[in-house]
């Protein structure tokens, strides 16, 4: 059906709120990439099976992913009368058992997550109470969603939508509230308006740099031209962050409505989604939304019937991390190779075909449905003086809870990583956040209660990037992970500029010294130096910040750097070059897996039989490589490293 | 590639500079390489300079001018799967494929490569075989992964 009026879109409401509460048990399995990486594929399988088997009408269907990505497969059961209950962790062996425990009334103990007795729903500013006349036995000890640590500090409101509606639903997006932001703007708001609302909401780019939204709008709309572009910027490069991926793979149509009501505000006639190579599920996810929204008169020609058209394109990326920057995208679509050129014309005056293009990032549009439908006042009122609103991150590494959360902008590094993240497991010491990806830095221990927002970040040495948060404890090696990064940033650097082409690969090459143990102490000064040079001569943000993994690691962990240095040693026991692994003879109980797994033959000793004894382990250190097989398969912790 | 493959892929997006890649990406898809032949051809095809349809080709991480193997595996070099130890997991696969990072096995069953971050991080260490995502890897979890892979 073609939406016309707000009456049409009412009518799409109503459809798609039977479809996200239908009138019987709705099973839904969590199959975004981190689900599906998991075996949610097989779990979906499964359960359908024995949907089947049972003969009882239950529905099944799909969504992304609920943030929680470390207890996936995730698999939610809702049905009217009773709490909606989450599972974790399940396997396609389990599946059958949650559905005929189901039918009893009762519940799977082991594989409960939480239950969820209401659902916010942040575009209409409301709060929709299940109602509860019969619960199943054995969920009484379940924390609530909204108790449970990992959820109670956040407040979605980019991440409203994924893991509660199928992103294959355009009527689920829209029973949620979708699309009437765009119906708002389009027949309630000129265009100035709109971009006023976003200048006041104090929205800024959540791709990295964090440049004022409203204002990049507004000089797009103001520059001249007859032919103006709207941009995406989905190619999420930074390594470590993926809410862009869970966005487009669970609600694809938030970016799009943004993306519209952006065109029209702009006064733009055609977009680009710029999707990465190695998102293929959200490459899919888009089409099929981009499809449906054309097919419902959304998008296209005379959208809603208001004389105002957008075409929206999808442009596949081909795997080249400098396409993120605003200048090289626009190259990379244009059919050139994808280096970036100066900026003394801004993109917005002269871009894609060196016409006016506004190119936001995926979480940015994203949040622009929320602003026109709840306001700027409301939307202001989140977040600190300088960055309003939430801001999601990927917390990962080495953190008992990984998964995406959002917090309001200001929350402290201790919230994040400890409260939410749950601190760091096996009892390991915290040392550091790594955020803003290769741009950013590592932030220490002593830094853990800062509020993080854009400017706190740049303050410390680090920035906010796209939200990546990458956890590090005492066994991550700080020079490794500068040199990590060179060699990211060495490899990803698309060579226009030599003082980011060489600088990148001198600094490397000095890194690499130092963790193979021939550093020297001037080789401190010389990385400070290069660095300087990299930056200050780099034509593009990947060049200008390509120091910034070393010269921050410097800044707060240059003890780490010395003892690489002067005493050839890697505290963190990481950097291979400086590593001897050892058997304790005490501890081993001779049983011989090591020397099964050994790859190099360096393992000498004879294992214990029920006739003999064996003789004593040793590890040959010529022949060792150090790849930590025998580490990793000793059950008895009988290796040590040194 | 048979011409007529390739017309069919270049009439599908037109024969504009901007869908470059994106009929390099499907060819690729059917190739899973870029003959040099195959480049030479859409040049005239698209009239694009070679010297610039090249430099596209080689431009990108995700072109190859290599033939590679039946199977791709893709190991995750993202900052989580590092600090997870993504690269332990590269090196057991490089000992047990008996190849570097790059090539591709003489049986051509497997080409193993590298990738900065498939966006699964709060699952690693993954790594990719055939466009599907392995999470939570060990070492000793290699060999396992692979057997079922002809």
């Amino acid at each position: 059906m073609i939406i016309r009026t707000k009456n049409d879109l009412e009518k799409i409401r109503e459809k798609g709120l039977k479809s996200l509460y239908p009138g019987a048990t709705k099973i839904s399995v969590g199959m975004a990439t981190c689900g599906l990486s998991t075996g949610a594929g097989k779990v979906y399988e499964a359960i359908q099976k024995e949907i089947e088997k049972a003969k009882v009408r239950i529905l099944l269907g799909q969504t992304g992913c609920i943030g929680f990505c470390q207890r996936e497969p995730v698999v939610d059961i809702l049905e009217p009368g009773k709490p909606r209950v989450f599972y974790q962790g399940v396997t396609s062996e389990r599946s059958g058992e949650l559905v005929q425990k189901w039918l009893e009334n009762k519940v799977v103990e082991d594989l409960l997550f939480c239950k969820m007795e209401k659902e916010d729903r942040v575009l209409e500013g409301s709060v929709k109470n299940y109602s509860i006349q019969r619960i199943p036995a054995g969920i009484n000890g379940t924390p609530h969603y909204h108790q449970v640590p990992f959820y109670s500090k956040q407040l979605k409101i980019a991440l409203r939508n994924c893991g509660f509606i199928n992103p294959d639903h355009i009527d689920e997006y829209i029973a949620r509230g979708g699309y009437f932001s765009l119906y708002r703007a389009l027949f309630e708001m000129k265009p100035e308006e709109i971009i006023g609302e976003v200048k006041r909401s104090g929205l800024r780019g959540r791709g990295g740099a964090g440049f004022p939204t409203g204002n990049k709008w507004d000089s797009c709309r103001k520059a001249k031209g007859d032919r103006k572009f709207i941009l995406c910027n989905a190619d999420e490069g930074d390594p470590g962050a993926y809410m862009d991926r869970s966005i487009l793979e669970g609600d694809p149509h938030s970016v799009i409505e943004g993306m519209i009501i952006g065109a029209y505000a702009i006064g733009a006639q055609e977009g680009f989604i710029y999707v990465r190579d190695e998102y293929p599920l959200a490459i899919q996810k888009l089409k099929i939304a981009i499809r449906q929204a054309e097919e419902a008169g959304l998008l296209g020609e005379n959208i809603f019937g208001s004389g105002f058209s957008l075409k929206i394109n999808l442009f596949r990326g081909g795997g080249a991390f400098v396409c993120g920057e605003s200048t090289a995208l626009m190259a990379s679509i244009e059919g050139k190779v994808g280096e970036p050129r100066a900026k003394h014309i801004h993109t917005t005056e002269s871009g894609l075909w060196d016409k006016p293009s506004n190119l936001n990032n995926v979480e940015t549009w994203n949040n622009i449905p929320v602003i026109v439908s709840r306001g700027a006042d409301w939307y202001s009122k989140i977040g600190t003086q300088g960055s309003k609103g939430t801001k999601v991150f990927s917390i990962v590494g080495k953190v008992k809870n990984t998964g995406l959360i959002e917090v309001p902008m200001g929350a402290t590094l201790r919230e994040i990583v400890y409260d939410i993240g749950g601190g760091v497991p096996d009892g390991k010491k915290f040392k550091a956040v790594q955020t803003g990806g290769p741009s950013g830095g590592c932030i220490p221990e002593s830094l853990i209660d800062m509020p993080v927002d854009y400017d706190q970040l740049t303050q410390v040495g680090s920035m906010m990037g796209s939200g990546g948060m990458i956890v590090m404890d005492e066994s991550t090696c700080m020079v490794d992970i500068a040199k990590y990064f060179m060699n990211f940033l060495k490899s990803e650097s698309c060579g226009k500029c030599t003082s980011c082409r060489e600088g990148t690969k001198r600094m490397h090459e000095i890194l690499t010294e130092i963790t193979e143990g021939r550093g020297t102490t001037d080789h401190i000064d010389l990385l400070k130096e290069l660095g300087w040079v990299t930056a200050e001569a780099s034509l593009c943000q990947l060049g200008a910040t390509a120091p910034n993994p070393v010269l921050s690691t410097l800044r707060y962990f240059q003890d780490e750097y010395e003892e690489h240095i002067i005493n050839k040693r890697c505290p963190a026991k990481v950097c291979r070059a400086l590593l001897r692994y050892r058997i304790l003879s005490d501890v081993c109980k001779r049983c011989g897996k090591c020397i099964k797994v050994c790859p190099a033959g360096a393992i000498t000793g004879k294992a214990k039989t029920k006739k003999e004894s064996g003789k004593p382990f040793k590890i040959g250190t010529e022949k060792c490589t150090r790849c930590g097989m025998c580490f990793e398969a000793c059950k008895f912790k009988a290796i040590e490293v040194e | 590639m048979e011409a007529s493959k390739i017309d069919r892929i270049v009439r599908q997006y037109g024969a504009r500079e901007s869908a470059i890649l994106a009929i390099l990406q499907d060819i690729q898809a059917e190739e899973k390489y870029l003959p040099r032949e195959t480049l030479e051809y859409v040049s005239q095809k698209m009239r694009i300079p070679m010297v610039h349809v090249f430099r596209i080709a080689t431009f990108y991480n995700a072109l190859s001018l290599k033939p590679r193997g039946r199977h791709k595996i893709d190991v995750c070099l993202g900052t989580a799967c590092h600090v997870r130890g993504g690269d332990k997991i590269l090196d057991k696969l490089e000992r047990d494929l008996g190849i570097s990072v790059g090539e591709t096995t003489k049986d051509k069953r497997f080409t193993l490569e590298s990738v900065h971050c498939v966006g699964c991080c709060s699952l690693g260490p993954v790594a990719v075989i055939d466009g599907d995502v392995h999470g939570r890897l060990s070492q000793e979890k290699v060999p396992g992964l692979l057997k079922d892979f002809k």
